[in-house]
């Protein structure tokens, strides 16, 4: 026990002595990104408050959930800091909108890049836990691979069964991948220690806009590889920098 | 009633030193869950990697693997359809029945060699082996359960937390750790020891059919049953007219591709006496069958695969031939494997 305890305290000092001067170099600090979710202008509310698409169709949504991950964070010399950590983002699940990267170096950043979906490697790589524990009914099984994005609600124009609308995207490889990777450059340079906070805002109308307008008479569910890029390349564009705090 | 005292605790001691014996039967050591690649096979593709072989993931992999606590109403286990005694495949049955008897649209292909694949399934949509449990277990027409309420049946009983707690350490179950558990049981399925090893390894020796059955399949069928695992991996049309009932296309359901219509997996034959009925929707009961299709061109579908029109005439006598080798390829060493015996018998 004697022993032990010596050389506990030699093994605590010799951390101490090598990280000391590594932690005056180099801090680190963590970076909050809330995801707030938007139909248009108004705040994503389920069920209850009827929306229209671009084509004038009324539609509630029952159902939001996506994979986010892959964050890049550059900053003014184009240096970047790579999270390679995925996010199951849930509407109902408000906990799940608040992301925390930790250990980033505390530098300046000026852009955020940021993968709709699940990489190629993280698609073959058999049996994951947390946000990619196949159990989070975010998976396809029979043509293995991560749903990347869900969109359900309910249309009265829709011809599905129960007036349903059903967008599940995935698909990492020919003939549908569905990865899609942003950058959005930041409204003003972002700092670790000061402002950590970063509010994105998440249209989920833009699945359904551009740059094709979705028709709930002809469109009403994709749950294969059949118009999954269609609304991949919609949903490219549904992340913009809201502010930062 | 003395006499009668005497004849239970004799019944008894019996049972109980059988019971020990039992028990060491089904007992895994670290020895029987060493990798060992047969002579002659090329690297395997799923290497255990992320999924280090030990005996109590093996026990628990085999256990689940057994045991219908995976389905809905715990009536259907893998072992349903997988049947040891039909080397892993189903029996006389060309689609097989699941939950609540529903029946599937394709037939149960026989489990050996799995590690040496980087794809699953007939129509190779499974990309690790991991991952294809999923979907037997989700298939409504299979087990019909959700991985969500598996785990849930499985945190609830006591005995998996401990089998769980022994192969992984802790006691949460997750989808992860059944997973690879039931993928070191099935990962370890080799079938390496059927007469035709034995033959190609000099410890024994063929017929003069059997030999000859030998020369006509590496001269007509070894492009796609390529040796020795007796599969090349690859999608091919076999030229099966399609079954207009089933109007299952296969491959191009994956692959989004119009010239993948209509193929399929090219299946090992290894244990295929054992395997019957044949072809991906087990439209042929007899292998007999499966030869006198090959044979005949002019009743191939429209899009055969090149290598299916190369095989060209198969006399009579080329059949017999043909069947000799094919019944060489039945590995009674892997089937009575006491490794892979279910663990409820115990």
């Amino acid at each position: 026990m004697h022993l032990k305890a010596i050389l506990t305290t030699i093994l605590c000092m010799a951390t101490l002595w090598v990280a000391m001067p590594a932690h005056a170099q180099s801090a680190h600090g963590k970076l909050i990104i809330a995801l707030d979710h938007f139909v248009g202008d108004q705040p994503l509310i389920t069920d209850t408050v009827t929306y229209k698409n671009a084509l004038g169709q009324p539609f509630t949504i029952t159902k939001f959930r996506y994979y986010i991950g892959e964050i890049h964070l550059y900053n003014a010399k184009n240096e970047v800091t790579i999270c390679k950590q995925y996010f199951l983002i849930d509407e109902d699940e408000p906990e799940s909108k608040k992301i925390e990267l930790k250990h980033i170096p505390d530098q300046e950043y000026t852009s955020i890049e940021l993968t709709i979906g699940v990489d190629s490697a993280s698609n073959c790589s058999g049996a994951q836990s947390g946000a990619l524990d196949p159990a989070n009914a975010m998976f396809w099984a029979w043509n293995t691979g991560y749903v990347f994005l869900k969109l359900e609600g309910k249309s009265p124009i829709s011809a599905s069964p129960g007036h349903l609308l059903q967008y599940h995207i995935g698909g990492y490889k020919t003939p549908a991948n569905c990865i899609r990777t942003v950058r959005l450059q930041l409204k003003k340079p972002l700092n670790i220690n000061s402002n950590n906070q970063l509010h994105i805002k998440v249209d989920a109308l833009e699945i359904l806009k551009t740059p094709t307008a979705i028709d709930f008479t002809t469109l009403s569910s994709v749950t294969d590889f059949h118009y999954a890029t269609t609304i991949a390349d919609n949903y490219a564009d549904m992340f913009s920098i809201e502010e930062i705090k | 009633m003395r006499s009668k005292a005497l004849a239970i605790l004799l019944i008894m001691s019996a049972g109980l030193l059988g019971f020990t014996a039992t028990n060491k039967y089904f007992v895994i050591t670290r020895e029987d869950v060493v990798l060992r690649i047969p002579k002659g096979f090329p690297k395997p593709l799923y290497r255990f990697k992320d999924n280090k072989l030990t005996p109590e993931k093996f026990l628990l992999g085999r256990k689940l693997f057994y045991d219908p606590i995976l389905s809905k109403d715990s009536t259907i286990s893998c072992q349903s359809c997988h049947m040891r005694i039909a080397a892993f495949g189903h029996s006389d049955h060309a689609l097989s029945h699941g939950f609540n008897g529903l029946i599937g649209k394709r037939n149960v292909p026989a489990l050996q060699n799995l590690i040496w694949k980087d794809t699953y399934m007939w129509d190779g949509g499974v990309n690790n082996l991991e991952v294809q449990p999923i979907n037997p277990i989700t298939n409504p027409v299979e087990m019909n359960e959700s991985l969500a309420g598996v785990i849930k049946k499985l945190q609830g009983n006591s005995q998996y937390v401990a089998d769980f707690r022994a192969a992984f350490g802790d006691t949460v179950v997750t989808s992860e750790k059944l997973l690879k558990a039931l993928a070191q049981f099935t990962g370890l399925m080799i079938s390496a020891d059927s007469r035709y090893d034995r033959y190609m390894n000099g410890s024994d020796t063929f017929s003069t059919s059997e030999k000859s059955g030998l020369n006509i399949f590496r001269g007509k069928c070894a492009s796609c049953h390529k040796e020795p695992l007796f599969t090349d991996n690859s999608y091919r049309n076999n030229g099966l007219q399609p079954d207009t009932a089933l109007k299952d296309k296969g491959r191009s359901a994956i692959t989004g591709k119009d010239n993948d219509d209509y193929s399929f997996k090219v299946p090992s034959l290894r244990n295929i006496d054992m395997t019957y009925p044949y072809m991906h929707d087990g439209r042929y009961r007899k292998l007999r069958n499966v030869l006198d299709h090959y044979g005949n061109s002019a009743g191939y579908c429209s899009k055969a695969d090149k290598d299916v029109y190369k095989i060209g005439v198969l006399t009579e006598q080329d059949k017999k031939d043909l069947l000799a080798f094919l019944a060489t390829l039945s590995d009674k060493t892997f089937i009575y494997d006491r490794r892979f015996v279910d663990p409820f018998l115990k």
